[in-house]
């Protein structure tokens, strides 16, 4: 994808809050706005120094954090980038979560992304902050009103532009501060653990005594930035502070919401998307227990009752009658076909081309493979959920999403009040990976419209994993052709693939190989079928039909496939290390027995190349075992490293899942899948040894949720190759038959 | 339609039907919210709790099945502070959301009472708990370093 260069709009921001602490951070207006920060967010004895630092008169210092916890770790690599400009101590540090004000917008972000570009067209913004448009959410609350958490870019903008420069801002006005104390030159000082220091006269200020003075300066705009070689707390694998109540079960959840006199209500929507309600028969549960009220929606009927249970009961009791949007004969095989014809077609609509394009694939020999991946569900473990309070005009709400303001405005247009009578709640969630980003925001729509019919009364409302799994927005069911033209040293002079998209162009389909002759192109089809982002986005698809073709290739030219992807990657040294880490970890050159076999892959996506290699064996009937995925990355370098090879582990899992088993299929314009069983996840059983190898580079920090997903596929369908003959041009592997006999 | 449930040592008298889902009533009645919903078809193990020391998924669970019986949940594990296999569950950094661990945990602490140095095998026939995270590495690593197999 393309990354704008951010620019410097934003301004940094210091001072002493109304409780007494210091206080800096950014703002995207020139205009001092921390006392308006410390009316929302300080507590007793606590100042901003900016909105994203505080520290208090007892050196304690808090990173506030304009980003949500959905399991990845930021809270902790986030300090841990600020807390190294700062030189703070460690251990008197911690991390909240901003309130979902536009004060605490992540700027960062919003700048990288979208102040760079103000004639930025929808389509041109990355895949997972579309949906931030599609809502008019840029109308509601402005250019800044963005808490995104996605697209891995929580490290790569907020951590880059901004802890980094907040922490850096922060420790100049503590050092100024001591050395006026002192009356000694600044450069004479120096800061460790919270403190500054004056060698020459054994002199120590921590910072809480400092707080006070250090607030009358104004934070530089470019403050010096250590060198990586000075770095003493990025780059350790540090602790993260979430794990402790993620073991005891004290984290609190959307799903744990507990409000005085709630109540709870199950929802049954339409399942052909975009059929509305027509009628609903109340009288079957017209007797049963703790049923408050029957809500009709557009497209759901909801049941409120004092448990749970009762409601998820007797929604399902019920029989709502459904109007006809037209789409109620479509099913899986008539997408397909509308993908065939879709690429058939005459006039598809160029992305890029170089060279010659698409005429130069008469100069070698011809190579062409077309493959397809299915819709896919997120299924993150919690449902989703959300409480929400309508009363006397204002609106509170309570839920799990991956842009708490966004979430804010969402609830605000949904009641049609102002932004200021909403009061946002953001809880941690029980996984996101794309589900809970703006745009995507069914069940607060859900929630405050069955709190709007039950006024006075917090309402928590559930999906149950049918409604999370049949209602979800999919990650794109999407079919990709290539053409390749091979020279006669086996690799191509042309190449050519068309895809089916149901937005536009996708970055992530140009290749990192160097080909002279390339031309993409695309064929739009539209369903009615909701899609969204999917953890990975687009790499999810393009990696795996880039990565199958590139194998292909290989084959075609008689050559080995590290070999093959090394001499197309001769012209990038970071993929090239990344490529030869992981085939020497995982001993690519060493023979297996039969039926056992490797598979490699490599993709770089969100400024992060990965490489994996899948061990598998084929056994007894053709039984698939994936033994072991070695994985080589470089993001650029690990602000906590052991956080990275986590996000890179769970990737690979929620990869494999999606290559193995991953499969929504639509039959009557409906989602045929419900639950666990029929949409089916890797468990303990099926996970193999995995291990994750960092590479360090001077690339800019990469992101970490995302890119470990997109390699996987592609590398155990090449191992399946190797192993088997059988070539996986469609996913999920499931529906293959695998035997040996072909070898 | 009273229901007497000894949960976490505490006797309750629910007002609840005979065949509540346990699940939703130590959620919601009792007001102990580590037991998490995630498929309410006994498929997915995040809301595992122990029944007389044995894992039991109780979104399927009706509370007549469990009268009189000793029910655990994650907040009854440890009278005092994390038990072992909480301390390694931090030590091995294993949760990432965190919302599946206290019923991998439920399952896990139920498992190693009867077999308290499970091999990889063991613990993978065993626990069939999801985790959509993906943090079954460490969960392998972490219950090799407590069976001290590593």
């Amino acid at each position: 994808m393309t990354i704008l260069t951010p620019t410097r709009r934003m301004i940094l921001l210091g001072g002493l809050g109304a409780t007494g602490a210091l206080v800096v951070g950014y703002a995207l207006w020139p205009s001092h706005r921390l006392e308006r920060d410390d009316a929302l967010d300080a507590k007793p004895g606590e100042r901003f120094v900016s909105n994203w630092i505080k520290i208090a008169g007892d050196d304690s210092t808090t990173i506030v954090i304009p980003h949500c916890d959905m399991g990845t770790g930021i809270y902790t690599s986030l300090s841990q980038m600020a807390a190294e400009e700062l030189d703070a101590d460690w251990g008197k540090l911690r991390a909240e979560a901003a309130p979902p004000d536009p004060l605490f917008a992540n700027g960062a972000l919003a700048e990288g992304f979208i102040l760079s570009s103000r004639d930025m067209t929808a389509d041109q913004l990355p895949a997972f902050l579309r949906g931030t448009i599609a809502n008019t959410f840029r109308t509601v609350a402005g250019f800044m009103s963005l808490q995104v958490t996605g697209g891995s870019s929580a490290i790569r903008f907020t951590g880059v532009y901004g802890m980094r420069m907040a922490g850096a801002a922060a420790r100049e006005m503590l050092v100024k501060a001591a050395a006026a104390r002192w009356n000694v030159d600044p450069a004479s000082c120096t800061t460790k653990d919270s403190a500054v220091f004056h060698a020459a006269t054994n002199r120590r200020l921590g910072y809480g005594a400092l707080v006070a003075d250090a607030a009358t300066y104004t934070p530089s705009s470019n403050p010096p930035l250590k060198p990586k070689s000075q770095y003493k707390i990025v780059g350790k694998p540090v602790p993260r502070f979430d794990i402790p109540k993620k073991v005891d079960g004290t984290t609190n959840y959307g799903l744990d919401v507990k409000q005085p006199g709630m109540l709870y209500a199950a929802i049954r929507i339409s399942p052909v998307f975009g059929d509305k309600l027509v009628s609903v028969d109340e009288s079957p549960i017209a007797t049963s227990r703790g049923i408050k009220k029957v809500v009709r929606l557009d497209e759901a009927v909801v049941v409120v009752a004092d448990r749970f249970w009762r409601a998820r009961d007797a929604v399902a009791t019920l029989d709502p009658k459904w109007d006809d949007a037209g789409n109620g004969n479509v099913t899986s095989a008539g997408i397909m076909a509308r993908h065939i014809k879709a690429l058939a077609a005459s006039d598809l609509k160029k992305d890029i081309t170089t060279g010659d394009g698409a005429d130069a694939l008469g100069r070698g020999r011809p190579v062409e493979a077309t493959y397809t991946v299915p819709y896919l569900s997120h299924a993150p473990m919690e449902p989703m959920n959300a409480t929400a309070l309508w009363k006397d005009g204002a609106l509170e709400v309570w839920s799990g999403t991956q842009d708490g303001l966004g979430a804010r405005a969402f609830c605000a247009k949904v009641a049609n009040v102002a932004m200021d009578k909403v009061t946002y709640h953001l809880m941690p969630m029980g996984g996101g990976f794309g589900r809970r980003l703006p745009g995507y925001f069914n069940f607060l729509e859900h929630a405050v419209k069955t709190a709007m019919a039950m006024p006075a009364v917090p309402v928590k409302l559930i999906y149950t994993r049918d409604q999370d799994m049949q209602h979800d927005y999919y990650r794109p069911n999407v079919t990709s052709r290539f053409k390749a033209a091979l020279g006669t040293d086996g690799l191509p002079l042309a190449w050519l693939n068309d895809y089916t998209t149901d937005d536009g162009a996708n970055d992530e389909a140009h290749i990192a190989y160097g080909v002279p002759n390339q031309a993409l192109r695309t064929a739009k089809v539209a369903t009615h079928i909701p899609t969204g982002p999917w953890r990975s986005v687009e790499a999810s698809w393009h990696g795996f039909f880039i990565e199958s073709f590139a194998d292909e290739l290989a084959h075609a030219a008689k050559q080995d496939p590290v070999a093959y992807r090394r001499a197309l990657l001769k012209d990038k040294p970071r993929h090239l290390a990344v490529l030869d880490t992981v085939a020497d970890k995982a001993g690519w050159t060493t023979p297996l027995p039969p039926g056992r076999a490797r598979g490699v892959a490599i993709f770089e996506c969100f400024q992060t190349i990965v490489a994996h290699v899948a061990e598998i064996t084929i056994g007894q009937g053709g039984v698939l075992k994936v033994d072991r995925i070695v994985s080589a990355v470089d993001a650029g370098s690990a602000v906590n490293p052991d956080g990275l090879k986590a996000q890179i582990e769970g990737g690979i899992v929620y990869g494999l899942t999606a290559a193995l088993n991953g499969e929504i299929t639509i039959d009557k314009g409906a989602v045929t899948q419900a639950n666990f069983p029929d949409y089916e996840m890797v468990r303990l059983a099926d996970c193999p040894q995995i291990e994750v190898h960092l590479l360090e580079s001077d690339a800019p920090l990469g992101g970490a949720g995302e890119p470990g997903v997109p390699p996987v596929a592609p590398a155990i369908a090449n191992a399946i190759f190797a192993a088997t003959g059988i070539r996986i041009r469609e996913l999920p592997v499931k529906n293959h038959q695998l035997t040996l006999a072909a070898r | 339609m009273t229901v007497k449930l000894k949960i976490n040592g505490a006797e309750h008298d629910l007002d609840v039907e005979d065949d509540a889902p346990l699940l939703w009533v130590i959620r919601d009645e009792v007001g102990l919210t580590g037991t998490k919903f995630g498929c309410g078809i006994a498929q997915c193990g995040a809301c595992t709790v122990h029944i007389d020391g044995n894992a039991q998924r109780s979104c399927v669970t009706p509370v007549s099945s469990v009268v009189g019986k000793e029910i655990t949940t994650i907040e009854g594990l440890s009278a005092n502070g994390h038990t072992p296999l909480q301390q390694a569950w931090i030590d091995h950094q294993v949760p990432q959301c965190g919302y599946c661990q206290s019923g991998m945990i439920m399952a896990i602490s139920a498992l190693l009472k009867t077999n308290p140095k499970p091999t990889d095998d063991d613990l993978a026939n065993a626990i069939t708990n999801i985790c959509r995270c993906g943090t079954y590495p460490r969960i392998r690593t972490a219950v090799r370093a407590l069976a001290g197999l590593e």
